[in-house]
């Protein structure tokens, strides 16, 4: 299910019909997506759905058993190692050296990746300003917080001016401040150019990409932009509208919802219910809660969030799974 | 092809020098393995603590206790006044030999009749028992000829006298022997082991992962992990060297360039062959247990313990694969017998092509893809 993006700036990643067995098991299922200059793009889904052997697939880390993907413009597979110079990677979990410091990571990053040696220095202060960890200089990368190794994660994977970025969960735990600085690091850096194809589980950095796709159970169920993925017909069906229900009791209540005939779904967000009714319900759906015990309900249309996207997807890609329609 | 080697080597030589107590250890430890296995692994018995129960006392039993003493094999440590004394003796650990003297010992020596002395060996220890037997029987004999020469009233002379002479080491120390072989067991398994650890450390850090999405070379990044702890080797093989040399006297009869020049290569080997139990292994507990593989036969089989030539057949081709067998051969044949080059060739050229083989088998299963 791709949404067009009708734009002319370079493709950076182009999968077609890309797949990974592991045995008889399928880690990634005929992925077709492409990435273009300066994107963000946020790939989504539950944990072990296929993300980290996409992304593998991508860094040339492992060999696709179907299909084939460019990045930059060259095979994945057969280039791989023309690929490796051009990008940066950082793994989901930390993997420099802790007992090297700041410097001596970088500059072993700086060697190995063949930048002449009198550059090296300007290099590496540039990385350094980029991240900002110039005070940390001389600590042992094991000495330093969560936020701070995965800047100098960023940093050493930087080192190089890789023109693509791939970073697996990022800011998986670290706090929420050090997780919106790295966040505005990377809108920064990609206003100079840089791509990026970034895995999250929050929502809150999903919005913020500039395109996202989602995989479930190894196939990629849907991509484009936060806006399109919004706007998608599986998710708020022809007649039907999204609404916001402010009620007491929302656990309760939401059981009510649920059966009510014209109530497609009610999910509990914090305080408050989003259901998806029949267009046009809301006085009706207010006068039912009544008369089911919950007086003084409040209802007023909402867009659909991306939440709401994942998890109409989710449910209808789970019932297709369960009624055998799995090989379409 | 070499692309990334210096920064791997930089690297490298910053984790080993990061922590100079690691390293100390590193280079300490062997040496100490040596001081302690050079001591304790004699196989020279001596002195042998020995009870006796002598119910005779007169001049004849105190010249044969004399002959045993003074043969260095045997220490009186004690008399005991009983039969059930002298076994408990044993049984308990306190003597490894009891000598019983009749009380018609000296009696019937002067009659001419044959006397008999009972000798107890604790058999539960074959190398003394072994050694205390052949040192008994030889002063049975020695005696008994001693007293029929006298009865004949003429000297002792014996009728065929065999002139042993042990070439290379007179004195048979067993630390001329078993320290030169410490060095090459000793060496292998430091090297091996922590060649092997650095790269499995990696796997279990995930920075390996990171590194095969640089575009640093196979090569590049096999030979800046070996290089360090190549020098590592030298260093240590050095001090062990020196050790063997001043500190157990063991006098290094051959060209000191030649064994220099071997040791390298029985280096370059051992580090192939931690390279190899690294491709294996995915933690450092696994790359142990591998090692041991190498590690084991390179003990038991390789003749630094025992000789290979009694193994039988499938055993002894065992022990053909690992490298500290040559390099024992090497060792032994340069440090006690002088040899020379063109003794040893053979050993040295097994050698090189065992780590060449071990090498590009380990390069070739060290993929820069995951599987």
């Amino acid at each position: 299910m791709a949404v067009s993006m009708p734009e002319d700036r370079p493709v950076i990643i182009h999968a077609d019909e890309v797949s990974r067995r592991f045995g008889a098991f399928t880690a990634v299922d005929r992925v077709s997506l492409d990435v273009l200059e300066g994107d963000i793009f946020g790939f989504l889904g539950p944990n072990g759905s296929g993300k980290t052997t996409l992304i593998r697939i991508l860094c040339g880390l492992l060999r696709p058993t179907g299909g084939r993907a460019t990045v930059l413009g060259r095979d994945v597979h057969t280039e791989s190692e023309a690929v490796k110079r051009s990008i940066g990677y950082m793994s989901q979990q930390f993997s420099l050296y802790r007992d090297l410091s700041v410097m001596e990571n970088l500059r072993f990053y700086a060697g190995i990746y063949g930048i002449p040696r009198r550059e090296r220095a300007a290099r590496m202060e540039e990385v350094i300003g980029i991240v900002g960890i110039g005070d940390h200089r001389r600590k042992l990368a094991g000495a330093l917080s969560g936020g701070w190794k995965q800047r100098l994660a960023l940093a050493c994977a930087l080192v190089h001016r890789p023109r693509l970025m791939f970073l697996d969960e990022p800011t998986a735990g670290i706090d929420p401040v050090a997780r919106r600085d790295l966040w505005n690091l990377l809108f920064d850096l990609a206003g100079r150019g840089v791509t990026f194809f970034v895995t999250t589980h929050y929502m809150d950095e999903a919005e913020r990409c500039s395109h996202i796709g989602y995989i479930y159970y190894s196939r990629l169920i849907v991509y484009g932009t936060p806006a399109e993925l919004k706007r998608l017909p599986d998710v708020t069906p022809a007649g039907a509208e999204r609404l916001e229900v402010r009620v007491p009791g929302v656990a309760a209540a939401m059981r009510a919802l649920n059966a009510f005939g014209y109530v497609h779904d009610a999910t509990i967000f914090a305080d408050v219910l989003h259901v998806l009714a029949d267009r046009g319900c809301s006085g009706r759906l207010i006068g039912d809660l009544d008369r089911a015990g919950f007086p003084g309900a409040e209802a007023k249309p909402i867009p659909a969030t991306l939440e709401d996207v994942f998890v109409t997807l989710t449910r209808r890609r789970a019932l297709e799974r369960a009624e055998g329609r799995d090989d379409v | 092809m070499f692309r990334g080697l210096a920064a791997v080597v930089y690297k490298e030589t910053r984790h080993i020098l990061r922590d100079p107590r690691t390293l100390f250890l590193i280079l300490l430890i062997p040496c100490l393995e040596l001081i302690v296995f050079g001591y304790a692994v004699n196989l020279d018995v001596k002195h042998i603590p020995t009870v006796v129960f002598d119910l005779d006392g007169r001049r004849g039993a105190r010249e044969l206790l004399e002959a045993y003493t003074s043969s260095g094999c045997f220490r009186i440590v004690g008399h005991v006044g009983s039969d059930a004394a002298l076994t408990r003796e044993i049984v308990a650990g306190r003597a490894k030999v009891g000598i019983k003297i009749p009380e018609d010992y000296s009696d019937r020596l002067l009659e001419g009749r044959g006397a008999q002395v009972q000798v107890f060996i604790d058999g539960s220890d074959s190398t003394s028992a072994m050694q205390a037997l052949s040192t008994s029987n030889a002063i049975g004999m020695i005696a008994s000829m001693r007293v029929a020469a006298e009865n004949l009233g003429g000297r002792l002379e014996l009728a065929v006298d065999t002139r042993n002479r042990v070439l290379f080491n007179p004195d048979m120390r067993t630390a001329n022997f078993m320290v030169p072989g410490l060095v090459g067991v000793i060496l292998q398994v430091v090297i091996m082991l922590l060649t092997a650890f650095a790269i499995v450390r990696e796997k279990e850090h995930g920075t390996l992962e990171q590194l095969m999405v640089t575009p640093v070379s196979r090569l590049g990044l096999i030979l800046g992990k070996l290089v360090p702890f190549f020098v590592v080797g030298v260093l240590e093989a050095s001090f062990v060297l020196i050790l063997m040399r001043f500190l157990f006297h063991v006098p290094i009869a051959g060209s000191l360039l030649l064994l220099a020049g071997f040791t390298l290569l029985f280096l370059f080997t051992t580090l192939a062959f931690g390279l190899l139990v690294s491709t294996f292994a995915e933690n450092q507990i696994q790359a142990l247990q591998y090692a041991f593989l190498v590690l084991l036969p390179s003990f038991l089989l390789s003749g630094f313990m025992f000789p290979q030539e009694t193994m039988p057949q499938f055993i002894y081709y065992i022990g053909q694969a690992v490298p500290v067998t040559y390099f024992l051969r090497i060792l032994r044949g340069i440090i006690l017998r002088g040899a020379g080059f063109a003794d040893l060739w053979q050993n040295g050229a097994i050698l090189a092509g065992l780590g060449v083989f071990v090498l590009l088998l380990a390069s070739a299963r060290f993929r820069k893809t995951l599987k």
